[in-house]
């Protein structure tokens, strides 16, 4: 008999299934999975020791392309660090459009995890309907902020302006005739709030769209129930949070545990699994859109009966307006004080947690009194569920490799920093 | 919160427990790591190792205006920061902790010195622990005993140094490039300056 010996397979970086640039030694027997050894930091730019060498709001950018596909929770989650320090008082409006803008955030995270998971396990469709909804959150995200994906649209204090007025509208062109042009712009005559609740309420028929096609596919069940189990004390030995921590049964959401912003007047339930499989996470993240859905409704009815300030008035912190520059000069000086040298925060140490739709991001904030942070650390959920591919991957096939990478969520934007 | 204060003032003392910003830091011995950590995970139901890093306290409290300005700048914010100050204990690992089932967090501190950088590895107590120490290893130099597989994880293969020291410049050390004679990537001293546009500065 031959002797027998043990595959090891490189998996990526450049392989379509890696979800960008993991790089994965799979050591196989057959097909089997004995060993995955995750090589990351192929994306790594050293966040946060730039971070180290900025004024505190210009690391606001650096916030957004951590994890890309989130890109205002991560902002969040920064921008309330700094808060905490300070002690700032943050508009109530601006704490409701950021509430609204996370839970939009979510969606688009979450509609960008169901089609690639879906594409990697081999249905297409999704993928494209997915697209087509978050395109429609991506024009939210441009409305507000003039940018399609890096908004920096949370400053220290509030965000960056209002929302307009006027939601934009598609022009005419060669390519399409007069009834197609008025049929894209059908939902756009109105203000921002009212083209958010007109997604907010097709929303629900959307999510019952992709779950048609997948939730009760025989192949889809095939490929995802009872993959890579992770019962719920393992879950938290791993360092496990976020919709990662309640697919295997634990009932933690740090919106409902230790609400920030307003989430504590938002009505909403939080999904948990029962087994802690690929599929009970599936489930989880389907509940959220429609959980977020509710959140999303709720602050745009609020905002339409509430408007008010979007920005603290403490001019230490927040820009003053660019018409009393003009004949203030406090205004001037404050002006001038921001852009050349910042704002200081008090000696400490913070650490603010937001929950992200990927799980629990954390800015760790050591502050020595000065204008920039003299260590900031970033706690990506990506990173600690990454670690655990070897757990999770063990015993499996080759291809169940493909469903857990999908079901992880990973993002490498944050995983490298 | 005031309950586990009071708990944790029982357990460790005093002097070791400060609140600040409405969080608990706990600061720890570096030698102890092992039994404190046990305790908090047993005893005060601290599941979830949430989050374990490091950070360097050379330069803490030092800003760029003491330097001299010139007319041609600011000499200091454009050398690599060397400080005078000898801190004796430079380093420091922090754990923070989450406690799903009684809500609470802790954030624990453990200092050491560049001469004695090792601490136990807490990776047996939460297995989350792992992949933070070995990027705490590769980013500060921290070495954690009994770790079983300390390699660098973020930075590239064949890396030289600790990039989040405040010692390390941040446009680094060395710089890549393909060399068309030799065939090969070359690794060639940076050949940028460092620049500060925005000085550090310390307000009270």
């Amino acid at each position: 008999m031959s002797e027998m010996r043990n595959y090891t397979l490189n998996f990526g970086p450049q392989h379509p299934a890696a979800h960008g640039v993991l790089r994965l030694i799979l050591e196989l027997d057959g097909e089997v999975v004995e060993r995955a050894d995750p090589h990351i930091g192929l994306l790594h730019r050293g966040t946060e020791k730039l971070a180290e060498s900025k004024p505190y709001s210009q690391s606001i950018g650096y916030m957004d392309r951590l994890d890309y596909v989130s890109m205002m929770c991560n902002e969040h989650a920064y921008v309330m660090a700094i808060e905490k320090m300070l002690g700032l008082k943050v508009p109530e409006r601006a704490e409701y459009i950021r509430v609204m803008f996370d839970e939009i955030t979510r969606i688009m995270n979450h509609l960008m995890w169901l089609g690639t998971h879906a594409l990697d396990v081999g249905a297409m469709s999704v993928f494209l309907y997915a697209f087509r909804e978050r395109e429609t959150l991506i024009d939210c995200y441009e409305a507000v902020s003039g940018s399609r994906m890096h908004a920096t649209y949370f400053r220290p204090g509030g965000v960056y302006r209002d929302l307009p007025e006027k939601m934009p509208q598609y022009l005419d062109s060669k390519l399409r005739s007069a009834k197609k042009l008025e049929e894209i712009n059908e939902n756009r005559q109105g203000s921002l709030l009212d083209f958010i609740e007109d997604f907010a309420n097709k929303f629900p028929k959307n999510i019952k769209q992709y779950s048609d096609l997948l939730t009760d596919n025989r192949i889809w069940k095939q490929r995802l129930v009872n993959i890579g189990i992770v019962s719920a004390d393992r879950a938290k030995q791993l360092g496990f949070t976020g919709p990662m921590l309640r697919g295997s049964g634990v009932e933690w959401d740090i919106r409902k545990n230790e609400p920030y912003s307003v989430y504590e007047k938002m009505e909403f339930d939080i999904p948990i699994g029962v087994t802690g499989d690929c599929y009970d996470r599936y489930l989880v993240r389907m509940e959220e859109l429609r959980q977020s859905t509710r959140i999303i409704s709720q602050c745009v009815k609020w905002l339409k009966a509430n408007p008010g300030p979007v920005m603290s008035d403490d001019h230490k912190v927040a820009p003053p307006k660019r018409g009393n520059m003009k004949d203030d000069m406090e205004s001037m000086i404050h002006h001038f004080k921001l852009f050349t040298e910042g704002y200081c925060l008090p000696e400490g140490e913070v650490y603010s947690a937001i929950e992200h739709p990927k799980g629990e991001f954390g800015i760790y904030l050591v502050s020595d009194g000065a204008n920039k942070p003299y260590r900031i650390k970033i706690r990506a959920p990506g990173f600690s569920h990454l670690a655990s591919m070897d757990e999770m991957s063990k015993g499996h096939m080759l291809s169940d490799v493909v469903t857990i990478i999908g079901t992880q969520d990973i993002v490498f934007g944050e995983v490298d920093r | 919160m005031k309950q586990l204060k009071k708990q944790l003032v029982k357990a460790f003392g005093k002097n070791s427990i400060s609140e600040s910003f409405k969080e608990l830091t706990l600061v720890i011995n570096s030698e102890d790591v092992i039994d404190v950590c046990k305790q908090l995970r047993d005893d005060f139901n601290f599941s979830i190792l949430i989050d374990l890093c490091g950070i360097d306290y050379l330069t803490y409290g030092e800003s760029d205006w003491n330097g001299n300005a010139s007319s041609s700048g600011f000499s200091r914010a454009r050398q690599a920061q060397q400080s005078s100050v000898h801190k004796e204990q430079r380093f420091g690992v922090i754990y923070h902790l989450l406690s799903v089932e009684d809500n609470q967090r802790l954030r624990v501190k453990a200092l050491l010195s560049l001469d004695n950088l090792m601490i136990q590895s807490v990776t047996n107590i939460w297995n989350s622990a792992d992949w933070f120490e070995r990027e705490a290893f590769d980013l500060f130099g921290i070495l954690f005993e009994n770790h079983t597989d300390l390699r660098r994880i973020l930075t590239d293969y064949g890396f030289v140094g600790h990039p989040l020291r405040k010692d390390f410049p941040m446009i680094g050390e060395v710089e890549m490039r393909y060399d068309e004679e030799l065939g090969r990537v070359v690794y060639e001293p940076v050949s940028i300056e460092p620049n500060i546009n925005v000085p550090r500065v310390i307000r009270k």
